[in-house]
């Protein structure tokens, strides 16, 4: 063992181990993936087979190879206090013959690789319940060929619960059961009152075999059936590898595949099946309607416009592009990516209201973007204002506001927006064509969260044509985005110009009003 | 009913015609595919990630995970009968909901923060507030005859759900009643994708199939075909033109709405193993893909090539996310443990 520790050096050429099957499991220093393994399955799964980490037949063949008599681990016989434990070999020698013969530097990679060939059950400690492999002095015995997860086992409870049955038969110490065995166990003569006598009697046929077995024989197949059990059905707290997604049992996807028992058992009449087994569902028979409504979306279909692929693939690259450098995968952030340097001042400064060129160059990319910005959105809001067409974007963000809205609120906040912007003389009056206008004031005989969305979409539409465009040109996004600073006394005298030229205009506003008013009531 | 059965077949001839025409016209507009277009487009080289964290806590298989808007909290369901709320910057554990049914599928974290959603084999599901002084039911939807396989808040107010019944179904979230029922799958819905401007979402079936719907209307406005296996993971490319899907057939395929058809397929001849998750990082370039195989591939969008692979869950990669802020990827597996990589 200590020849073999001195012999792991650090290997930085291919290693190639040929099989038996003619497998090839390469790990090249040209590998784009250093820490991982390409591994070359020249068979196709079978589909009913749980899916695995590497080939089941490429684990055998390691674990065929590890058992070798000339090249593989040191399994022998323990002497321990009065007794002899056959057939174990240590986990650190399993750590050892796994670097060495597979080529891994990192002895963690080689526990990682070897937990997962001993979480479904290929080896497992001979004194615990928990699969997986620890670089120590733990004794580790294999599996039997038969009770591979090869073999596609998919146990059923009565198989279980004639082992449970069997075990507490055996009149040993050692292998009582657990707690969660004897529950259930308790569980499963309840749920087989019926049949319980048959599998009584299965059981007692199965001790009857174990008993005309050798000794040491029988200590090691007792072991391996209980590892086997281990796998299927887990310790409550351990990880199955076997199970399937549970949205997927539902549905019996190979009801031709023969179900097998562990101990041969056949049952006549219906197998028992599992509460998360049931028939795969009855699709419904397509009637008369549901064809002719086929028929009416494949026409749909049909009349819709496709873009060209051409067209298409321009615009998923130019738009990668784009955010390309907002991206952290792609360009790192500025000042840091806080979950590598555990340092928060990224997120503080997006948020912050001095935004820097790169957010602010984000705005410009579409009114949305804009928008999702409270500072850009704050930003345009000010510049609407200064061009007198506010209302659009305030009633925008009053919509957006009413659809997130307590039910019983609804009705009160709507009629509050068609006074604010729609009604005649509205302080805030937007600009709708007829067509929406009557629409909308249709759906506010009964107000309801969506009344506004044909208005809405509309400002949105008129708002990005028209004063977006402007305020990408405006000197108060130009300057945020060159970064230009002005000087102080020069921004003063220009803010009380424009407040001056705003208190002139608003005067002048209010004159007109008042005219207004008097020659009506003239 | 020989009249009858010539109507249907009549009908169904039509129905064939109509493909027939469809596809010819998907056909006429093919004139380029992604990946010789995008041989211009800046290449990304191979994508090393580092594990910055383990999220320790949960006992059982993880089952779903779900970003907050903040960027910065993240909720995570686990069939142990939890839902876990996670800071993921320290790595605290800020809320522990406790379920009524262990056998949870999905979560989902409401834009506003103050709610999340699961649900599973119970077909139910139920909305918590977890601004409470501890975490308090506030609505059980319960309509579905199916498991709940998906859910997503449109807001504090209407969630989306995707059920094992075929259906989804927007419900309003005060009344508890169902607003709109979507079907025309028909196959188990496994995943849905809400539109940033939620006036549209996407959902996948195990009907192979990935259908656009409109939420106010109800209606199937695109069905994408390709897959020839479950979709299990659907997401919207974020500039809202594209869809990406994850199939059991092992490979993620990417739809353009306006094209209406495949643009360009992620598969290798090495990877057997089906796909469970998926998640793009913020510019879209990148598609992290949970697989059956215990790893998590990344792909490159626009090329279709493999670039990184994330390696280190003991069991299968059940789901992924990316934050809004797009800062790293969150692997979450059977194997209880959720990984932030970037």
């Amino acid at each position: 063992m200590l020849k073999q520790i001195a012999a792991v050096k650090l290997r930085r050429r291919a290693c190639r181990i040929k099989s038996s099957h003619g497998l090839l499991i390469l790990k090249g220093q040209n590998s784009p993936f250093s820490r991982s393994f390409r591994w070359i399955p020249l068979f196709k799964l079978p589909s009913f087979c749980p899916p695995f980490l590497v080939s089941p037949l490429q684990i055998e063949d390691i674990v065929t190879h590890i058992q070798d008599e000339t090249d593989g681990v040191p399994i022998r016989t323990v002497k321990s206090f009065m007794t002899k434990i056959p057939s174990v070999v240590t986990g650190a020698d399993i750590v050892q013959w796994l670097m060495k013969n597979l080529s891994i530097e990192d002895p963690a990679e080689a526990m990682h690789i070897g937990s997962l060939i001993a979480a479904q059950g290929y080896f497992f400690p001979i004194s615990d319940h928990v699969l997986s492999l620890k670089d120590d002095g733990t004794f580790y015995r294999f599996q039997a060929p038969y009770f591979w997860p090869s073999n596609c086992w998919e146990p059923e409870n009565t198989d279980y619960a004639i082992y449970l049955c069997k075990r507490t038969m055996q009149n040993k110490t050692r292998l009582e059961l657990a707690d969660y065995e004897a529950e259930n166990l308790a569980r499963l003569q309840r749920a087989f009152a019926r049949k319980w006598e048959f599998i009584y009697m299965q059981a007692e046929a199965q001790v009857k075999i174990d008993r005309k077995k050798d000794k040491t024989e029988r200590k090691i197949l007792d072991s391996q059936e209980r590892a086997f059990w281990d796998v299927h059905r887990p310790v409550p707290g351990c990880v199955n590898t076997t199970e399937m997604d549970i949205r997927k049992c539902r549905r019996m996807k190979n009801p031709h595949r023969v179900k097998k028992s562990v101990y041969g058992v056949v049952e006549e009449g219906t197998q028992s099946q599992s509460p998360i087994h049931t028939p795969s569902q009855q699709y419904r028979k397509g009637t008369k309607e549901d064809v002719e409504k086929e028929i009416l979306f494949l026409n749909t279909q049909l009349d819709r416009h496709c873009m060209k692929m051409s067209k298409v693939a321009e615009s998923l690259i130019t738009y990668t592009e784009q955010y390309m450098e907002y991206d952290p995968f792609v360009t790192a952030p500025e000042p840091s990516n806080p979950w590598t340097s555990d340092d928060p001042s990224f997120w503080d400064l997006e948020s912050s209201k001095e935004p820097s060129q790169q957010r602010v160059k984000k705005w410009g990319f579409s009114l949305e973007e804009a928008l999702k910005d409270p500072t850009g959105q704050e930003l345009f809001l000010k510049f609407l204002e200064s061009e007198f067409s506010s209302e659009n974007l305030r009633f925008w963000l009053a919509v957006q506001d009413l659809k997130r809205m307590p039910q019983q609120e609804v009705a009160q906040r709507a009629q509050d927006i068609w006074t604010e912007f729609l009604a005649e003389g509205a302080p805030s009056s937007i600009n709708l064509d007829s067509h929406s206008y009557e629409r909308t004031s249709q759906n506010l005989k009964d107000p309801g969260r969506y009344s506004y969305e044909d208005a809405q979409d509309h400002i949105y539409k008129l708002m990005k044509s028209d004063s977006y465009t402007r305020f990408l040109r405006s000197n108060v996004y130009q300057d945020l985005l060159m970064a230009r600073k002005k000087p102080e006394t020069e921004q003063g005298r220009r803010t009380s110009l424009e407040k001056f030229t705003r208190s002139v205009v608003s005067v002048l506003l209010l004159l007109l009003s008042t005219l207004k008013t008097a020659f009506i009531n003239v | 009913m020989a009249a009858e059965k010539a109507e249907m077949d009549a009908l169904k001839k039509e129905c064939d015609a109509l493909r027939t025409q469809i596809e010819a016209a998907r056909k006429a507009v093919n004139d380029s595919s992604m990946s010789a277009a995008s041989g211009g487009a800046t290449a990304v080289g191979r994508v090393q990630l580092k594990l910055r964290k383990t999220l320790k806590g949960h006992l059982a298989k993880i089952y779903a995970m779900h970003w907050s808007a903040d960027s910065r909290q993240m909720v995570s369901a686990s069939q142990d009968g939890k839902l876990l709320v996670w800071d993921t910057f320290t790595g605290n554990k800020l809320v522990a909901v406790p379920l009524k049914s262990a056998w949870v599928m999905s979560v989902a974290f409401a834009p506003s923060g103050n709610l999340v959603a699961s649900g599973g084999l119970d077909n139910i599901c139920t909305v918590y507030n977890i601004k409470a002084a501890s975490p308090k039911t506030l609505r059980e939807l319960d309509a579905h005859t199916g498991y709940l396989s998906c859910c997503r808040f449109l807001s504090d107010t209407e969630i989306l759900t995707a059920s094992g019944d075929t259906t989804c179904c927007l419900w309003d979230l005060e009344t508890g009643k169902q607003k709109v029922i979507f079907t025309n799958h028909i196959g188990d819905c496994m995943s849905l994708a809400l539109s940033s401007d939620m006036n549209t979402f996407i959902s996948g079936a195990c009907d192979s199939l990935a259908k656009l719907w409109d939420v106010r209307e109800g209606a199937c406005k695109q069905t994408f075909s390709g897959h020839t296996s479950d979709i299990n993971a659907i997401s919207f490319f974020p500039s809202g033109n594209a869809v990406i899907t994850g199939s059991d057939d092992c490979t993620c395929k990417m739809y353009d709405l306006r094209a209406d058809q495949e643009v360009i397929g992620y598969q290798d001849t090495n990877l057997n193993a089906g796909v469970t998750s998926l998640a793009l990082s913020s510019s879209g370039r990148l598609i992290f893909a949970g697989y059956d195989d215990f790893n998590c591939h990344i792909w490159d969008s626009l090329k279709g090539e493999k670039v990184g692979v994330l390696s280190g869950h003991d069991n299968r990669v059940s789901c992924t996310g990316v934050p809004a802020d797009g800062m790293g990827v969150c692997t979450g597996s059977w194997d209880s443990f959720l990984k932030l990589w970037n």
